[in-house]
């Protein structure tokens, strides 16, 4: 079996105002159905440890958990060797319904922001509001980080997963890595 | 700088977070068409001065299509909806009717 390699092998700038780090490779599963469908449900919750989310939320702990991605999507994340038996799990409990399962861990990139000034570089980047108490761990959030699609949840109150595509990986790595330059302290939150 | 609200995730965002869809509630005309019909629905678009409904799509987000009404001049927003109403909600109209009094006369 080949040797799993994350998009930037796992570089890392802690330099700045916030550490970066990119991690991974990390296991994540598309689910796609009618999220209102127990089957779903109940197929989500065992493929990523958590209940499902409500909108917009997410139930993570450590690498697992269930993301909200839209009102009929769900992300399920684990660790990365556990994908294919998580995979099996779920085509077994959806076989009765219409849903859609798909392993995209390889399609993607994952990111961590860390340190007391990690909301500025998120909010220097996204269309989002970023005040304590506007976003907070369990919360899930699908934007754009400047021209590129990404998603982000907080694990705790200084740090910060994100999500991209594997294919902008190195230009989200590049736009974190200038947000958090020594020196670009903004002093907002 | 419009500040539009996505009818199907909730998320309240500016513009750059979603993609413009051109004018909303057009009725398709396909094969078996007249030619004048054919041409109203490819290109004739009302483009009015004030009040507008609009196609938006959530494209950095949930990529969700939903309907928003608002008003092209003052860019003032009224509210979003579903994007599978075939027309603008009594209720929306009727908010739109209390700050636009007169407004259905427009075009
Ligand atoms: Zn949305």
């Amino acid at each position: 079996m080949s040797e799993p390699v994350s998009a930037l092998k796992n570089i890392s700038d802690l330099n700045g105002i916030a550490a970066i780090r990119e991690i991974g490779p990390l296991g994540m599963i598309t689910l796609r159905g009618d999220l209102s469908d127990r089957a779903v449900q109940d197929a989500a919750k065992t493929a990523g440890g958590a209940n499902a989310p409500d909108q917009r939320k997410i139930n993570a702990e450590g690498d697992g958990g269930v993301a909200w991605m839209s009102p009929d999507e769900l992300l399920i994340l684990c660790r990365y060797d556990e994908v294919p038996l998580r995979m099996t799990n779920l085509q077994a409990g959806l076989s009765k319904g219409h849903a859609l399962a798909a392993n995209v861990s390889d399609a993607r990139a994952v990111f961590e922001v860390s340190g007391p000034r990690a909301r500025e570089v998120l909010a220097k980047l996204a269309p989002v509001d970023l005040t304590p108490g506007q976003f907070e761990p369990g919360m899930m959030r699908r934007t754009r980080l400047a021209q590129v699609p990404a998603a982000f949840w907080m694990t705790d109150a200084e740090t910060f997963r994100i999500v991209c595509f594997r294919s902008v990986a190195q230009y989200v790595f590049d736009l974190l890595k200038i947000a958090a330059q020594p020196g670009s302290e903004v002093d907002f939150f | 700088m419009l500040v539009l609200t996505c009818h199907a995730c909730g998320v309240t965002a500016e513009e750059t977070e979603f993609h413009a869809g051109g004018e909303a509630h057009l009725k398709r005309f396909g094969p078996g068409s007249s030619d004048e019909d054919f041409e109203e629905y490819l290109f004739m678009r009302a483009n009015p001065k004030g009040v507008h409904f609009e196609r938006w799509r959530h494209a950095n987000g949930c990529g969700k299509w939903f309907h928003v009404a608002r008003d092209t001049m003052t860019l003032e927003v009224f509210g979003s909806y579903s994007a599978q109403a075939f027309a603008p909600p009594e209720e929306l109209l009727s908010r739109i009717e209390d700050r636009r009094p007169g407004w259905r006369g427009q075009d």
